[in-house]
């Protein structure tokens, strides 16, 4: 099952490889990971995508705790929770998909950043499986390039994850 | 106002406020700034090894051997990446330890310079932590955090990095009294409310079982499980990690578990109906395959500072995370008030049971026929009659391992001193030098084979150096006899590259660097030779025994088996 771990960590070198070498060290899987400093600039926080049984995130949580330099590590899948990740997607614009590009960014309420006779580069946000359904929606042959940063969560509500 | 001191000054100023008394090491170019400081000092003493490895081997074994943080000092680079399979030996078996490496500058960090290696990288997932110090005025906090997170917790080896102009730089020096992390603070107490279900288990138990690791000897609470043993009459096992934390001649033990434990040990933590595991870890050379350990109806209760060592392998009922010391205390106090007593009639059937299976005898072997070879397992026997029971004792890794966990029945803590988890070999000489400078009156023997000795030879230069009195006993069956008895059972006796074809004469190699050799041949000269060598109280004794190489190491469970699929040697 997928989960999404929020991990707050010390804003330290190094910190980020101990934790993705713990992950490739014990066979875990990263299907994807964001990291930037918090408000407080000496604690960075961290989002993993991650899938397994429950036996194994288990064991990733507390291996994740067990690292000198993790401060806290929470499965925002436990409870409710937003997740949001950024895609900037470049398409063929030329001709008739011109038109079709633009409706389908509306539809996805996507926003075009950067646009040349022949392209747009388009901004989208939404949870990972609107970023799925957005590429799925365009013929392969008109992506010319993706970036996606990889879910970012954060609790609903009261729910807090703080030192 | 406090003068300002070098890095160099404050590393060793740090590890005097320590109280370190010895400090394993190799200079070279990143550490000579160091070196020049312990030049100066006399708050402890520096032991010149011959090969990194031994370095931090002999600090691990200091350790072990001593309820103290093992220290080490090695230099960049190549210093480095000797050192890394002692450290990852120490951080398999939880081993406190701090290790200081030298870097090459800062400023030359990147540039592939002379002796340069990416040490915290190389390092980060063998160590419980590790540090790159690229500031003078945090050198003396990041020591004092090591030795803190080193020793506290699930202890480990934690390293130091420490560039050449670091230790050239100036600061003052503070060394700080306290320490606190807002990102480590290991468990405490036991949940007493954990405990609490423990002993209700353990009182309404028909069939309770006692499996006692390495984390009762790293937290010394050996007399703690003693006395909850003794009040319950529980039978009790402990693993090679284990040994002496309950003493080995008493009624209740019932030896070793796992892969060459005892049948009945293995047996009795399969059949009971509540087990006790009190830091262990569920290895898979102790409970084997998890789907054939499974046991319907079974509880498992499990102490254990790690939580990640709870539920890894195998799933438990009442888990509680804490010191195994402060949880024994607070479980037997508990107990001692409770109303209910243990069942002394289900303990009755439960060790008449017992006794069934121990009648197997399965640790007997044959002895040496009339003119036959020696018997490795004699030789650990007669090792333990001439030391009284009482030598701290090393091994290498292999058959004669096995064999010297199986025959010398220890009965103290801190006195069997072997990798268990990273299984390394060549820890043996090492081991036995940090084992006899933290215990300068005992005798300490090393029992090995003359595959694992070879990989740490060169040390017997460091114990001729130091005056180092420890008793070699090799045990030379011109094979690896573990390889070889593997590919005997599950290779058709195809016995690819696990015979020495060109042993050294270890009795003239052991003369060369000063010491004392013997061969012994004869089954009935193996006593008198271990008594003559430890009567050379002053002197290293290499004792090379030609033992019999068709003995093989019993019983055993083979690999992906469960505890009851044992084989003994009265089934060959």
């Amino acid at each position: 099952m997928r989960h999404i771990l929020s991990v707050l960590l010390e804003n330290e070198a190094g910190a980020l490889s101990r934790v993705v070498g713990l992950f490739s060290a014990r066979g875990y899987n990263i299907d994807s990971l964001s990291v930037a400093t918090t408000e407080d600039i000496t604690m960075s926080r961290m989002t993993i995508v991650t899938h397994g049984s429950d036996d194994v995130i288990e064991q990733i949580t507390k291996q994740l705790n067990k690292l000198i330099e993790v401060i806290k590590v929470v499965d925002l899948t436990d409870g409710n929770h937003i997740e949001r990740e950024l895609m900037l997607v470049k398409v063929r614009a030329a001709g008739k998909d011109r038109d079709e590009m633009k409706r389908l960014a509306d539809i996805f309420r996507g926003r075009i950043l950067d646009v040349t006779d022949k392209s747009y580069t388009v901004e989208l946000t939404g949870n990972s499986d609107k970023l799925d359904a957005f590429i799925a929606s365009i013929e392969p042959g008109v992506i010319l390039e993706t970036v996606r940063t990889g879910a970012s969560g954060i609790g609903r509500g009261e729910r807090i994850l703080k030192v | 106002m406090p003068q300002t001191i070098t890095g160099a000054e404050i590393v060793v100023r740090c590890l005097a406020e320590e109280k370190v008394d010895f400090v394993f090491g190799y200079p070279g170019g990143a550490v000579l700034n160091i070196y020049d400081e312990i030049f100066k000092q006399d708050k402890f003493k520096h032991v010149l090894v011959r090969h990194e490895q031994a370095a931090v081997h002999a600090a691990d074994a200091y350790s072990r051997s001593s309820q103290r943080i093992g220290v080490c000092l090695v230099t960049s680079g190549p210093g480095v990446t000797n050192a890394v399979t002692g450290i990852a030996t120490a951080y398999m078996d939880s081993i406190p330890m701090v290790i200081i490496s030298g870097q090459v500058p800062t400023h030359a960090i990147g540039q592939d310079a002379f002796q340069e290696c990416d040490t915290v990288g190389i390092t980060r997932p063998c160590v419980k932590h590790n540090f790159l110090v690229k500031d003078v005025k945090e050198l003396a906090s990041t020591i004092k955090k090591a030795f803190y997170i080193a020793s506290t917790g699930r202890p480990g080896p934690v390293l130091v990095d420490i560039p050449k102009d670091v230790t050239a730089n100036t600061c003052k020096f503070e060394y700080p009294k306290e320490i606190s992390m807002r990102s480590y603070n290991p468990a405490g107490k036991g949940h007493s409310g954990q405990i609490k279900k423990a002993v209700q288990l353990l009182l309404d138990a028909k069939r309770p079982m006692i499996y006692s690791g390495g984390g009762v000897i790293l937290n010394d609470a050996s007399a703690e499980l003693t006395a909850l043993v003794r009040h319950l009459g529980a039978p009790v096992t402990n693993t090679l990690m284990g040994l002496g934390a309950y003493p080995a001649t008493d009624s209740l033990y019932l030896g070793m578990p796992g892969m060459h434990g005892t049948f009945e040990a293995n047996q009795a933590m399969q059949d009971c109906d509540v087990l006790l595991a009190v830091g262990a870890r569920f290895d898979d050379r102790v409970i084997g395959n998890p789907g054939h350990f499974f046991r319907d109806g079974r509880k498992i209760i499990h102490i254990d500072i790690d939580p990640s060592s709870i539920s890894k392998r195998v799933k438990v009922d009442v888990p509680i995370v804490g010191y195994v010391k402060d949880v024994l205390v607070e479980m037997l106090a508990q107990i001692q008030a409770h109303e209910k007593k243990p069942d002394a009639a289900a303990l009755k059937n439960w060790w008449a049971k017992i006794k069934d299976w121990q009648g197997k005898n399965c640790m007997a072997f044959k002895p040496a026929a009339a003119g036959g070879k020696i018997k490795p397992q004699a030789v650990v026997q007669a090792l333990w009659k001439a030391t009284g029971g009482d030598a701290f004792v090393t091994s290498d890794v292999g058959q004669h391992q096995m064999w010297a966990a199986q025959y010398y029945p220890f009965t103290k803590p801190r006195r069997w001193l072997n990798s268990g988890g990273l299984g390394t070999m060549g820890v043996g000489i090492p081991y036995a030098m940090g084992a006899q400078l933290a215990n300068p009156d005992a005798t300490v023997a090393c029992i090995t084979g003359e595959g694992s000795v070879q990989m740490c030879i060169q040390e017997l230069s460091t114990c001729k150096q130091y005056h180092i009195p420890m008793k070699i006993l090799n045990l030379n069956n011109r094979s690896l006899g573990m390889v070889r008895q593997w590919q005997e059972f599950f290779y058709g006796n195809r016995y690819a590259e696990s015979y020495m074809n060109a042993l050294p004469d270890f009795v003239k190699l052991a003369e060369a660097y000063g010491h004392v050799g013997m061969k012994i041949e004869k089954p009935g000269d193996v006593e008198g030779a271990i008594r003559e060598a430890i009567a050379l109280k002053d002197r290293l004794v290499f004792m090379d025994f030609i033992t019999d190489e068709t003995e093989n190491v019993f019983p055993m469970i083979p690999g992906g088996k469960g505890l009851t699929e044992m084989i003994l040697a009265e089934d060959l």
